[in-house]
């Protein structure tokens, strides 16, 4: 088999050498009732070819986003990654390299960490920031736990514009760890009173922007707010662009930054591997989660990088470790870093300002439409869109029918809430005229209930 | 014309006796191969960029006061300059692709080039975790396919996929455990986890993280985990035992049958941590033994790319017990054939769930990756795999069993051998100082100090991956470094590694005076 | 002259009147090689004797410091939260890490004295 290099006459070699006549000699800890002796009842092996074919299979049941017009957001979002990035990250050395235990040989890993928590903490702006966790969502529930930490308070509030698997997984999560956790109603009009919710039990307050519906919210009075009743804003970003043309939570006094950082060098991966940004003012850093990346110098004075600040961690506090994560998100964090340095603030901004120049000419078209409003007042690069009287998902499954990856409706995230009529439209760089005009036509088509195709 | 001018050509004996390379220092401080590089904060600037980006048709903005004034200050490097960048950072870097790369409990086996061709087919890499079900049914049918071959290698019913990596997996098996002894009226009471001394650290974090009191099995002389111990430790109040098998020590259980009898008879469940998952596949499913949830390491077992640390995936097989609890979202297929995805917890099928650990569905990327490697290697490769990871792992005990010392006598290991560090004592060497100097030699050192439980421990685990050529190497540079020591060639170690891009770093350093980010020089007043 | 008691978890209280000053032995500022961080208690927080009223940290470890008897925090000592450097330096002397006020000298009794203490380290090995 190809990726076993051993020979039937190594192993002779070998067994011999450890002084027994069968390798399952080696297994005799193993209770004989439970060890196998056949192998398990699974397909015999293929060669590459034979793989290709039977993945390649399953992969053409899937209709790509760039095959068609595609405008679905709601935390994930198709940019174009440069070619450099996914080249770079496929590197041997960067691909087969592990965890930057001993930074002698690691010191690759180790720099692009401390620039990638350089590019997060000036992005957020915040004063630092960790060498990335799972995903937004994950990163988010661990913000709340780290507020509980600093306050010693047990009650979180979080808005009605979270993503709602962001806020499912931070119910989950925090409800496990004994916290309660208080979530205001879907907020479409981001017309709610947060700051009433803070009280001298809040540990802090989760407030996304761009929320899922697109809006963006002022944080700086809800960071004012919950600084004078001594707890937290924790400020949730899913569309990373956006810190290129936003003022940044942190100069809107958020206390902890998490975002989802898909946007900037990752593929859509149906979901996954993605890569969680985590920031924090300097004061809170023995509280961070994550693993950090420090400089320093070697033993004849020349600067090198350490994982430092280790303490905090699983493989030593054990039960009193800020958390159990063990892994980052190595190679997403990579291809972040990779894009944002051929990017740098201006490209950043430049990029932004394309995503926002075409969402604002898709809602422009689409709000002409009749039976077709739009919500937002402002929005960055996505925006709700109301279909009067019609169920969303359906006018979905019909668009998808007709060659149209249309939005996502408000029911798949939030389904009972009453907000059927509602999608979720995002547009980034990759759309064009001809994809915003088969948009609008399928739309008024299905709308219309004229044949769309 | 014969051209008398060229080069001249320098024959073997002619060649002129240079001092070491050490000693010669040159201008830019750059050693051929070997380059320094700087912070790209340092060399890049805000006027270059590496996308050429149009500007776009007038508009008029609708961020209303939020506009940002200024970009965010960060410089950017041109194509060419960043590929630089990252290509030189790149040969810093030991990796499997360098050479073997014996780390105990981490599974560094190849990671096949064909995994990353079919986790790039657009079909996978280039779909939206919303789009309507109808439109990604590759993608669901690629998670179904993985849960079969993982639960025919588990010999369990039920597998939850979602985890991002083996400790996220480990919360997702006991928030089932906690949300099923809850359902069944004892939250209260049942609320001790036990967890030997020996476990990695990520066990006990994550049951105090879960509200549970740790109560610690201690490790005995022989390395395992005593029925009797555990026994001792049983009652009402105990909802688990958290248990790696084979365990941090590199060896199987022997009483773990028992001890999940034992455990269940009194009420609990069991948990195990599935790190090593590689020394049993298609030898022994974790079904078989008792197992109630066991997390499994794409990242180890199934040979996706460790990446510097990760992405990982953490799947996580459920008994009948436990199945009802699985979190959302995971994958259903119809009397149609056709997929659904389970999305809310709280309703039909999820009506138990316990809720929701990520956004979205778990790690595609990963899943394809995984897949890849079983359909490659089949049931039959997955098994000599399993098989030659013991093999190399004892074969390599074997072939320094006089030199080092072990801390359970000469016995057999399973995937991984286990020495401590009585063959140093009074040396002057530590574990670590061994593990410096196998940086020089040109491999990556074995894990050091864990298991905790053993003095200066070194965990060897070499996989099914690599060649007996390179065991047999991997084997004398032990051994040379074996009898090194007993020399008393102290030097040669303390001062290791010497030929590495860097020497030893101080960590006292970068922890008492934390620098986490690059920030912009200060003009001096 | 202070009378010094020690405990098992290798906290010592050097004890005048009233008053412990505590702070951690000299085989445990080894044991935990170069410290890195401490984490002090509030002035007026009050323990039970085992509570846990600190913490240190090195590079590679991290340990609770345990009140060795009960009572109230009257001082912390603010310099090594600065300069971590000085508990290895002289763990007994200015790496002083709090000053107690003894709650019940009774409980002094259950710690061991200087030479008590030097046995249980040697057999330590």
């Amino acid at each position: 088999m190809r990726y076993l290099p051993l020979s039937g006459a190594d192993r002779e070699i070998m067994l011999g050498r450890i002084g027994v006549s069968a390798v399952d000699a080696l297994f005799a800890d193993a209770p004989p009732e439970c060890l196998r002796d056949q192998a398990p009842d699974l397909p015999r092996r293929k060669g590459e070819m034979a793989v290709e074919r039977a993945l390649g299979r399953l992969a053409a049941r899937n209709v790509s986003a760039g095959s068609v017009p595609f405008f679905l957001g709601a935390g994930a979002y198709r940019h174009h990654v440069p070619a450099t990035v996914d080249h770079l990250i496929q590197r041997s050395e960067f691909l087969t390299s592990y965890t930057p235990y001993q930074p002698e040989i690691a010191q690759g890993t180790l720099q692009y960490l401390f620039e990638f928590q350089t590019q997060v903490a000036a992005l957020t702006g915040m004063e630092v920031a960790n060498a990335s966790m799972y995903d937004g969502s994950t990163a988010c529930a661990e913000a709340v736990l780290m507020a509980q930490r600093i306050t010693r308070r047990k009650r979180a509030v979080l808005s009605g514009g979270l993503h709602p698997h962001y806020a499912d997984v931070t119910h989950t999560v925090c409800g496990f760890a004994g916290d309660s956790i208080t979530s205001l109603p879907p907020d479409v009009a981001a017309s709610e009173d947060i700051i009433s919710q803070i009280g001298p039990d809040t540990s802090c307050v989760v407030v996304q922007s761009p929320d899922v519906f697109g809006n963006l919210r002022d944080l700086a009075p809800i960071a004012e707010a919950a600084h004078r009743a001594g707890a937290l804003l924790v400020a949730v970003v899913t569309e990373a662009v956006s810190f290129g043309l936003l003022t940044s939570p942190g100069a809107q006094g958020a206390d902890i930054v998490v975002a989802e950082g898909q946007s900037i060098g990752n593929a859509l991966n149906f979901g996954g591997p993605y890569v969680g940004l985590f920031a924090a003012r300097s004061k809170f850093v023995r509280q961070m989660p994550g693993r950090l990346c420090g400089a320093t110098v070697d033993a004849e004075g020349r600067r090198g990088f350490v994982l430092t600040l280790s303490a905090r961690e699983q493989h030593i506090r054990r039960d009193k470790a800020t958390s159990n994560i063990c892994t980052n998100s190595g190679l997403c964090c990579l291809a972040f870093t990779i894009h944002m340095t051929l990017l740098g603030g201006h490209g950043l901004r430049q990029l932004a300002r394309i995503n926002h120049a075409n969402a604002v000419a898709l809602a422009d078209r689409l709000a002409a439409l009749p039976g077709v409003s739009v919500l937002n007042r402002s929005f960055f690069n996505e925006f709700t869109v109301k279909l009067a009287g019609r169920d969303a998902a359906e006018v979905v499954e019909r668009l998808a029918a007709c060659g149209v990856l249309g939005g996502v409706p408000v029911s798949r995230l939030l389904p009972g809430a009453g907000l059927d009529d509602l999608l979720l439209v995002a547009s980034t760089e990759v759309n064009t005229d001809e994809d915003r005009a088969a948009l609008a036509d399928a739309l008024a088509a299905v709308l219309g209930e004229i044949a769309a195709c | 014309m014969l051209n008398r001018q060229g080069r001249p050509t320098i024959a073997a004996g002619d060649a002129p006796v240079v001092a070491s390379a050490a000693e010669h220092h040159t201008f830019t401080g750059n050693r051929a191969l070997q380059q320094i590089e700087p912070l790209l904060f340092e060399i890049g600037s805000t006027e270059r960029c590496g996308v050429d980006l149009d500007e776009p048709a007038p508009f008029t903005a609708r961020l209303g006061a939020l506009e940002a004034a200024a970009p965010v200050d960060l410089p950017a490097l041109s194509e060419p300059e960043t590929m630089r960048h990252f290509v030189r950072l790149s040969q810093k870097n030991y990796g499997i692709d360098t050479g073997m790369f014996p780390l105990g409990s981490c599974t560094m086996k190849h990671n096949p080039r064909l995994n990353e061709r079919m986790a790039r087919l657009p079909g996978f890499a280039d779909v939206h975790p919303l789009q309507p079900v109808a439109t990604v049914q590759g993608a669901l049918a690629v998670m179904d396919q993985l849960a079969h071959w993982l639960l025919t290698l588990t010999g369990m019913p039920a597998v939850a996929l979602s985890p991002k990596a083996g400790a996220h997996g480990e919360l997702l098996g006991l928030m089932a455990i906690k949300a099923a002894i809850a359902a069944s009226g004892e939250g209260a009471t049942r609320n001790v986890v036990l967890v030997p001394e020996s476990a990695h650290g990520t066990n006990p974090a994550t049951a105090a993280l879960l509200g549970f009191r740790v109560k610690s099995v201690p490790a005995r002389e022989d390395g395992a985990v005593h029925l009797d111990d555990v026994a001792g430790l049983l009652g009402p109040d105990v909802a688990a035992i958290m248990l790696t098998n084979p365990n941090t020590c590199g060896l199987f259980e022997p009483q773990i049958v028992e001890i999940a009898a034992a455990l269940h008879a009194a009420g609990g469940y069991f948990y195990c941590d599935g790190a090593n998952f590689n020394a049993i596949v298609g030898k022994v499913r974790p079904g078989d033994l008792g197992v109630d949830a066991m997390h499994i390491n794409l990242h180890k077992t199934f040979s996706t790319p460790h990446g510097g640390g990760g992405p990982g995936a953490g799947p996580v097989v459920l008994s009948e017990r436990l199945a009802p609890f699985a979190p959302v979202p995971f994958v259903r297929r119809g009397a149609d054939g056709q997929f659904a995805l389970v999305e809310q917890a709280g309703e039909g099928d999820a009506a138990q769930a316990f809720g929701r650990l990520t956004a979205f569905h778990g790690q595609m990327g990963m899943y394809v990756r995984a897949l890849s490697f079983m359909l490659s290697h089949g049931g039959e490769g997955l098994r000599q795999a399993s098989e030659d990871a013991v093999l190399s792992a004892n074969y390599v005990r074997a072939s320094l069993a006089d030199l080092l010392t072990t801390p359970f006598g000469d016995r057999p290991c399973m995937h991984e051998a286990l020495f401590d560090d009585a063959w140093l004592k009074d040396t002057g060497v530590t574990t670590l100082d061994i593990a410096k100097a196998l940086i020089d030699e040109g491999f990556h050192p074995m894990t050091v100090y864990f298991p905790l439980v053993v003095h200066g421990a070194m965990l060897i685990e070499p996989t099914e991956s690599e060649s007996k050529v390179s065991l047999d190497l991997f084997i004398a540079a032990m051994r040379d470094l074996a009898m090194a020591v007993k020399r008393g060639d102290v030097e040669r170690f303390t001062g290791a590694p010497r030929h590495a891009p860097l020497r030893r770093l101080d960590e006292t350093r970068a922890a008492r005076q934390p620098v986490l980010r690059w920030t912009r020089p200060q003009p001096v007043a | 002259m202070a009378d010094t008691r020690y405990t098992k978890d290798h906290e010592y209280i050097q004890v005048a009147g009233d008053i412990g000053v505590v702070g951690i032995t000299d085989y445990a500022q080894q044991q935990l090689g170069d410290i890195v961080f401490v984490e002090l208690p509030e002035v007026g927080r009050s323990f039970g004797k085992g509570d846990e009223a600190a913490v240190v940290e090195s590079v590679k470890a991290a340990s609770e410091i345990y009140a060795p008897v009960g009572g109230e925090v009257i001082e912390v000592n603010a310099a090594i939260e600065g300069e971590p450097a000085v508990v290895n330096e002289d763990p007994a002397g200015r790496g002083w890490f709090l000053k107690l006020r003894i709650a019940d000298p009774a409980e002094l009794g259950g710690l061991m004295d200087e030479g008590a203490y030097r046995d249980y380290v040697a057999a330590l090995g």
